[in-house]
């Protein structure tokens, strides 16, 4: 952040970045429903580079029992990096920062599921970040939202996540990994579009009022496309042809 | 009001908007009536509900269900009912209201790993759902091939008034004992019929979603008895 001096041209005189999209492009988003056998719901999100498994179990028994709320189902989150997502290796161990992302990610999923229906239960979601490019908690999210409606656990509604932010002055949307480290500013949004409500904000960097209004209708303009791949991945699982499996 | 058709729909969709009222797996926000799970939404004289396509078994008062015993304490069994909470079965159910804790013998009845016919008596998610086993039909299991299906679509194997599960019966000369919670016995005397039967569920199971399936459980039937 701060935008450290680097050799890579964040935004050439076409308007174009540094990985070839407009300011205003999203990376590319597929998104499988149902990946996995053994979990009650999963998704395989990839968001450009980032490549993300979510597995999603319950609602179940609480271990430990002391956890489990008479009055309503918990939700647990566990975001992780895989020691071979980054180019060093990462210790496997939960670091702050995941602690923290999976801190964020459990409050932002949170407003969207119904767990009051499931006192003294847990819904326990576990997403694996197999590689990483920036923009990792957004991708997670958005993931986790999928893998959880696969599961059948009541939603108000998905929640979709996308980053915007500010690199070489100008306000981008969906920040990559470089722009992330030689930017100005990053502001992931979690999103729920059918309600029109934010569960996700972040800011790392400084921007003016006028940016930060710029930076919130960018960013929620991508939620809502990130939104439209969400809704297809289960349309295709449990709606076409073949169906559900 | 106007009776809409069944349409696909996912969490947060809006199904309809307007004077109804939300019924299940359905949410009101405003005058909107959302989805909250991923099925078919269902308007029908101005109550909206949505029938799921994917879920867990969430244990309903008066429900039939299938269960397996797990455990026993001195008071009442453990029965693992394809829930995310246990049910209980009392031993006062299996043994009248004179049983002792002393004298009685728990495992003498219902040991570990036995099926059982289970009516759910109360279902008030603070405690485990109550089961009874005193009643007609009701009780342990002999025999029979136990099936594991998806609770979610559970109607869709019974059909509209028992016709897709009566036709699957018919053709099989099979019984279905049909848990609510997704899991079933089936048993036949003939061991083709039994294959047929099972196949015919499976069948069921995995085009829950498709409009004529009834015609296609039965053209499946009829193939296989010629």
């Amino acid at each position: 952040m701060g935008g450290r001096d680097t050799d890579i041209v964040l935004l050439d005189e076409n308007g174009i970045r540094s990985d070839g999209r407009k300011v205003n492009e999203t990376r590319k988003v597929s998104i499988k429903a149902g990946v996995l056998k053994n979990a009650n719901g999963s998704a395989y999100i990839e968001f450009g580079e980032n490549k993300i498994l979510v597995g999603v179990y319950g609602p179940r028994d609480v271990h430990p029992k002391h956890m489990s709320d008479t009055d309503t189902g918990i939700l647990r989150c566990r975001y992780h990096m895989s020691p071979f997502s980054v180019g060093e290796r990462k210790n496997p161990a939960p670091s702050r920062r995941e602690v923290e992302i999976s801190k964020v990610i459990k409050e932002a999923l949170e407003p969207a599921l119904m767990l009051k229906q499931f006192p003294r239960t847990a819904v326990d979601v576990f997403m694996e970040i197999l590689q990483a490019d920036g923009g990792t908690r957004c991708a997670a999210l958005t993931g986790a939202s999928v893998a959880l409606a696969d599961a059948g656990i009541p939603m108000r509604d998905l929640v979709a996540g996308c980053a915007a932010g500010k690199a070489a002055d100008a306000i981008i949307l969906d920040v990559n990994n470089e722009e992330d480290q030689a930017g100005q500013a990053d502001l992931p949004i979690g999103y729920m579009p059918n309600l029109e409500k934010i569960t996700l904000l972040q800011l790392d960097g400084i921007l003016t009022p006028d940016e930060y209004k710029q930076c919130i209708e960018l960013g929620i303009d991508g939620c809502k496309q990130v939104y439209e791949i969400q809704k297809k991945a289960l349309q295709e699982k449990y709606f076409t042809n073949g169906g559900t499996d | 009001m106007s009776n809409e058709k069944k349409r696909h729909v996912i969490p947060g969709e809006v199904i309809v908007s307007g004077q109804y009222r939300a019924e299940q797996n359905t949410v009101l926000d405003g005058d909107k009536v959302l989805a909250t799970v991923i099925g078919l939404s269902d308007v029908h004289d101005g109550s909206v509900r949505v029938i799921p396509l994917t879920g867990g078994y969430y244990p309903k008062d008066d429900d039939l269900v299938v269960g397996k015993i797990v455990s026993h304490s001195a008071m009442s069994w453990e029965v693992n009912i394809n829930s995310c909470y246990a049910g209980m079965l009392p031993a006062t159910d299996v043994f009248g209201r004179d049983f002792s804790s002393h004298s009685d013998d728990l495992s003498a009845k219902l040991s570990n790993g036995d099926l059982i016919v289970a009516r759910i008596v109360n279902a008030d998610k603070t405690r485990d759902p109550l089961l009874t086993i005193s009643g007609r039909e009701l009780g342990k299991i002999d025999s029979g091939e136990l099936v594991e299906f998806s609770p979610s679509k559970v109607p869709r194997l019974i059909g509209k008034r028992g016709s897709m599960i009566q036709m699957i019966e018919g053709a099989t000369g099979a019984q279905i004992i049909i848990g609510q919670n997704g899991m079933l016995v089936v048993s036949c005397d003939d061991p083709n019929g039994l294959l047929k039967a099972i196949k015919a569920i499976e069948l069921v199971e995995e085009k829950a979603h498709v409009a004529n399936l009834t015609d296609q459980v039965n053209e499946m039937l009829e193939l296989k008895s010629e």
